[in-house]
């Protein structure tokens, strides 16, 4: 029988493909931008854990005499309405905004983490249909709109602005669990748990849980953007942190009658929690297409 | 068909029902006493147990809900109690103006997330493609706070192209009523383009590559052809299933909308009578909203089912 010659001659690689190329590059992108989204983050977080030594200013020191003062190098985003420095004002209304964003989602992961993974997990008609029908009302609302409704109910704080944000978005992680203990209920891993007899409670922490975490932790951080934007919201309407707090909704909200002679007061706090939000998106999308074995 | 509308159709009813008891009990916890509210602080405390009687906050709480709801299906959803109007007439007044802002919001959305989103997929990897996806994620980043706000300090106060806020009914003056409503609609439909752009990228990046598509191209068809006539029809579907499931959202951004640009909708409304405690009228906006949404979710299922013959039509498949 003749066997097939093999010949030997140099090692050629042929061109990637066009398709290959712009998958790469938009993958090289999307690294580079979740990098970023990351870097910004970090950067937000020390801002606001240093912002008493960071803020050249108290963020509520007055002084009129410098009231509506456009940015220089003293004041470097210049001043308000009452002469406070915008600069420090912005520093420290960081900590307002990621604590808001931190604690809201916080709450609705400690109420929604459990009734997801019960509802998902038991599927009886008090834990899974009372609980789904009940999300599921909870997500007819505008989430704003509850917020607004919720937080007015409970009177004009950033506490009462972080429960009503925290309560709202609860239904998105019951959802998101739910779906995801469903899937992982019915895997060997759980069947062999059972039939060695442990407990419901302990399966669902010991084994389930760890196995949902990611889709998680990409919810969580992608509702802490939204519950930036949220509190801010609420703020700018006189709902969430109250004065002399800076807050960033609020200092846009108080800008906004300024807006012919001192611009500089709504645009850098509007500026920030734009970078904020979609420094946190990219960041999240990242971790999203890191801990996704498809995308890899 | 009809076995599954009417399946939706009931599961919608049994939704409304638990909406109306979350709005009831949302309102009834508030701290306060709404006669006290009405009569104001100098009240004399017969007049405000009177009207405690009349307005039957005694009952129990149930029958307070059970006495609520049928006026709700009578379309009675109570008086305001700054001036008494019955709280029907004022959302009566207010929704068109909201409607006219969330159809030209919707329709700035549409008009700029179709081009974009085919553009970017059919150009993926280039800088268009690029650019689409910085769009994309900054307008989902962006809060319509700040947008409205750096609209009106670019157009109005830099330019003086428009007016910074107001509002003229469609009806007295359509010209003036659609200048005025620009800015709103820009600032609300911003959010939604960017959504509907990123999902029609992904689902039209998704269809093209389906072996019809493939034949649609060996045939000889022109790419013009092929996109618009064939790719394009099925990419739209779950673009639709955002359109509704965002209408939520959408009514929620307009109450910031409204306050930025002084339009006098719902969300207007809704903020003032927070402001004011004025709790029948959040009652009734709130309410009128959810069942808005629900209503347009099940429409949105009902039309998904009849474009798209491959979902099942319920538990008659089954």
């Amino acid at each position: 029988m003749e066997q097939p010659q093999l010949k030997a001659g140099p090692i050629t690689f042929s061109k990637p493909s066009k398709k290959v190329v712009s998958r790469r590059s938009s993958k090289i992108l999307k690294h580079k931008l979740a990098l970023m989204g990351g870097i910004f983050v970090a950067v937000l977080i020390l801002l606001a854990v240093f912002a008493p030594l960071i803020a050249p200013y108290s963020p509520i020191r007055q002084s009129y005499a410098e009231a509506l003062k456009p940015p220089s190098s003293a004041h470097w985003f210049g001043t308000d309405t009452l002469g406070r420095d915008l600069f420090s004002r912005i520093i420290f209304g960081a900590q307002v905004s990621l604590k808001a964003g931190l604690i809201s989602v916080g709450l609705a992961l400690l109420i929604g983490v459990p009734l997801g993974m019960i509802s998902g997990y038991f599927r009886g008609l008090w834990d899974d249909l009372i609980i789904m029908r009940v999300t599921d009302a909870m997500l007819a609302f505008p989430s704003l709109i509850l917020a607004l409704t919720l937080a007015a109910v409970l009177g004009p704080s950033l506490n009462h602005a972080m429960i009503a944000i925290g309560l709202v978005f609860t239904p998105n992680f019951i959802r998101l669990v739910r779906g995801e203990v469903l899937a992982q209920r019915e895997r060997e891993y759980v069947t062999a748990a059972k039939a060695s007899g442990l407990k419901n409670v302990h399966i669902m922490i010991r084994h389930i849980f760890p196995n949902i975490l990611g889709p998680i932790i990409v919810q969580a951080t992608l509702n802490v953007a939204a519950a930036i934007i949220a509190e801010a919201s609420l703020s700018y309407l006189g709902l969430g942190t109250q004065l002399p707090t800076p807050s960033w909704g609020a200092m846009l909200a108080e800008g906004q009658g300024y807006l012919q002679q001192a611009p500089w007061i709504s645009i850098f706090p509007g500026l920030f929690i734009f970078v904020a939000v979609i420094s946190i998106n990219v960041f999240g999308d990242g971790i999203r297409d890191w801990l996704d074995p498809k995308i890899k | 068909m009809l076995y599954y509308i009417a399946r939706r159709l009931v599961l919608m009813i049994g939704i409304l029902f638990l909406v109306s008891v979350l709005v009831f009990v949302l309102i009834n916890v508030i701290p306060g006493d709404p006669a006290t509210l009405m009569l104001g602080q100098e009240a004399t405390a017969g007049a405000r147990a009177a009207l405690r009687q009349s307005l039957g906050l005694n009952d129990p709480l149930y029958i307070q809900y059970l006495h609520w709801v049928g006026g709700v299906l009578h379309g009675n959803l109570g008086y305001s109690l700054a001036d008494h109007t019955p709280v029907m007439s004022i959302l009566l007044n207010k929704i068109p103006v909201t409607l006219e802002l969330t159809i030209l919001s919707f329709l700035i959305a549409v008009a700029i997330a179709i081009p974009v989103g085919i553009i970017s997929a059919i150009r993926k990897g280039t800088a268009w493609d690029y650019v689409t996806t910085v769009f994309a994620l900054s307008g989902v980043s962006i809060p319509a706070f700040w947008l409205g706000i750096l609209l009106i300090y670019l157009f109005s106060v830099t330019l003086g192209w428009l007016p910074p806020s107001g509002y003229v009914s469609l009806t007295d003056n359509p010209v003036k009523s659609i200048v005025l409503m620009i800015m709103p609609s820009i600032s609300l439909g911003i959010r939604l383009s960017a959504q509907l752009t990123r999902m029609l990228r992904s689902s039209l990046l998704e269809v093209m590559e389906a072996d019809y598509i493939r034949t649609g191209y060996a045939k000889g068809l022109m790419e013009k052809a092929v996109v618009f006539k064939h790719a394009l029809r099925n990419a739209m579907l779950p673009v639709l299933t955002v359109s509704g499931l965002e209408l939520s959202a959408f009514l929620g951004g307009a109450v910031i909308t409204e306050t930025i640009f002084a339009v006098p909708g719902l969300g207007q409304l809704i903020v003032n009578a927070i402001l004011t405690r004025d709790f029948p009228i959040v009652q009734g906006a709130i309410l009128f909203i959810a069942f808005a949404v629900v209503f347009v979710n099940f429409l949105v299922d009902i039309a998904y089912s009849l474009l798209d013959p491959r979902i099942s039509l319920g538990g008659a498949s089954k």
